[in-house]
């Protein structure tokens, strides 16, 4: 028998019912990879007492034939989603030692679906960064390297935390969070599968809010049925989050027929973005050529304010996240710094407990909704905004989905771009559009770079249409047979 | 349009972050590189464009004008830096 760590969800959730290995053995598996994969940072916070106890409980369940979509699985928790009395911090200094008296709706889904919770994941601090080198914690690393090579490179971000894990084999699957990619370019920078849903589709509930009108969860997997499974378990309509889907939840898996015959997949010219890799744009037309063989149909389609997406989204994202993270005052819960008054208590606060980027986005989203500068800027974005989503309305009205590659280039060395926030957004380009619009895409890895690391291409689908996503995914990741694992030079 | 350190002063004291004198110079120059970038805006034609308010096709629920949560004082203000007889504490607000 292969390792349980080599056990996709899938398998490992038929191995269950089969009585072929238990949770806990499956758990204690995982626990001690977690424990190995320390040098990666990818934990914040381990939680393996509670582990082992979800997972006696889950065996026990199984025994009585109760068990539910995910019982016995192990999995890692982005530490963006509240979990009742374990430690919960974005990411940051400011959040250090909070612990919620509640539990975000999507991690009760998974518990309430026979999860088992390993940890609490590293991210960009409150998930604003593109790599995870934002963490007040430290950045989690990549457990892929260079051919050849051990540089450090970074997960991604700013789910980075999530893809190094699952990558490491140090999770079976874990949740991640997408405001701007923060799904899709990790999962593409580990060799993943990385789904940002439909905006609706998980409740935001409990989830530390960024940027509100952008932010939606999902899961982060090894293979595109996983993720289908574990999409099915996180969503569903949620009275507590206002801007929750009262819509049922499909079963995802049996989407994936392997079937996309006479379907039309569209390409989107603007895409094929000036200094974009060759070895990228080699992939895009693999993946046009693999979807043609399985029976579908290439047709070119515009998306005419693509380049706009990137400018729009760094106004409207800070803009949201600075009125959110107002609720960080040194109150309520968090960190305190003394202040002779109230305001200076505040301005300590927060000037001591947010990192260098938060500090620059909440600035910047100050900027543009104060008097004066709020038509210029919110309200021009919010407008560009209107015209990203017909754009993509109107190319969905001649196809089915749309293929994309999912970053411009493979996984970077660990401080390669901190020093210039423009080149680290330009990471986010072909992410970026879709939470814009509020649509849901898949990150499917799809080969190798030159130097040996992962690249993934993107399936975007129509609002409330993952079942077409993960079919179009599932057909990629046939025809690309992505089987590279990395080396274990961690332990 | 650009920022100069006053203005760089100003939004941090509306954003409440502390920034020391030193810091204003450098950041105004970091601001200033995000702002030319977002400057491209300006090309696109919004005339008769409605700006977006809701990426969701949906109207807000309306739910019944009741407490349907509450009554853990002790939960509220576990994760307080100070809590005294039932509520927070803060620096004298009053002379």
């Amino acid at each position: 028998m292969p390792s349980l760590l080599d056990l996709t969800l899938a398998e490992a959730r038929d191995g269950l019912a089969k009585r072929e290995f238990s949770s806990l053995e499956l758990t204690d598996a995982y626990i001690g990879a977690m424990e190995a994969a320390r040098a990666l940072n990818a934990y914040i916070v381990e939680t393996p007492d509670k582990a082992r106890e979800m997972a006696r409980a889950a065996d026990e369940h199984i025994a009585k034939g109760e068990a539910a979509g995910m019982t016995g699985i192990p999995v890692g928790v982005k530490d963006l989603f509240c979990t009742r009395d374990v430690q919960t911090t974005a990411g940051s200094h400011i959040l250090e030692g909070f612990m919620p008296p509640y539990e975000s709706t999507v991690t009760s889904n998974l518990w309430r679906n026979g999860a088992v919770m390993l940890g609490k994941l590293n991210l960009d601090e409150f998930a604003m960064g593109s790599s995870n080198e934002t963490s007040y914690f430290g950045p989690a690393i990549n457990p892929w390297r260079a051919t050849g090579q051990d540089a450090k490179l970074v997960p991604g971000g700013s789910s980075g935390g999530s893809s190094s894990a699952v990558a490491a084999r140090a999770a079976l699957c874990a949740t991640g969070t997408d405001t701007g990619g923060s799904i899709r370019q990790p999962a593409s920078f580990c060799g993943l599968v990385g789904l940002k849903p439909t905006y609706g589709r998980c409740s935001r509930w409990g989830i530390v809010a960024f940027a509100s009108s952008l932010d939606q969860a999902g899961p982060i997997t090894r293979t595109v049925r996983d993720a289908a499974i574990m999409l099915g378990a996180m969503a569903g309509f949620d009275p507590k989050d206002s801007t929750s889907a009262d819509i049922a939840v499909p079963d995802f898996e049996k989407a994936m027929t392997g079937d996309v015959r006479g379907m039309k997949i569209g390409v989107p010219k603007e895409y094929r973005v000036e200094g974009m890799p060759q070895e990228i744009d080699d992939l895009w037309s693999k993946g046009m050529d693999w979807l043609k063989s399985a029976g579908a149909e290439i047709v070119e389609v515009s998306l005419p304010h693509t380049k706009y997406a990137l400018p729009t989204y760094y106004i409207v994202a800070p803009a949201e996240a600075s009125s959110n993270l107002a609720r960080y005052d040194g109150v309520r819960y968090g960190l305190r710094e003394k202040g002779d008054s109230l305001i200076e208590m505040y301005e300590n606060t927060r000037a001591a407990g947010f990192g260098a980027e938060v500090k620059r986005r909440i600035l910047i989203g100050t900027y543009v909704l104060s008097a004066g500068y709020y038509d210029a800027y919110y309200l021009k974005a919010q407008k560009v905004r209107s015209r990203i989503a017909q754009d993509f309305s109107t190319a969905f009205a001649t196809v089915d989905a749309i293929l994309t590659p999912t970053a411009p280039s493979a996984a970077f060395a660990l401080g390669a771009k901190t020093g210039d926030p423009i080149a680290m957004y330009l990471n986010d380009i072909f992410t970026v559009p879709a939470p814009l619009a509020g649509i849901p895409g898949i990150s499917v890895p799809a080969g190798l770079s030159r130097e040996g690391l992962p690249l993934g291409l993107q399936v975007l689908g129509k609002a409330f249409d993952e079942e077409t996503v993960f079919r179009v995914a599932g057909v990629l990741e046939d025809a690309a047979g992505f089987t590279a694992k990395p080396e274990t030079w961690w332990e | 349009m650009s920022v100069d350190k006053a203005t760089v002063a100003r939004i941090a004291h509306l954003a409440r972050i502390a920034v020391p004198e030193e810091n204003l110079e450098p950041l105004a120059a970091e601001l200033n590189q995000i702002l030319a970038f977002v400057e491209q805006l300006n090309e696109v034609d919004t005339g008769n464009i409605a700006p977006m308010t809701s990426v969701a096709d949906m109207t807000l629920r309306r739910r019944e004008d009741i407490v349907t949560d509450g009554g853990y004082p002790e939960d509220v203000l576990k994760n307080a830096p100070a809590a005294e007889h039932g509520f927070f504490a803060v620096p004298k607000v009053i002379e």
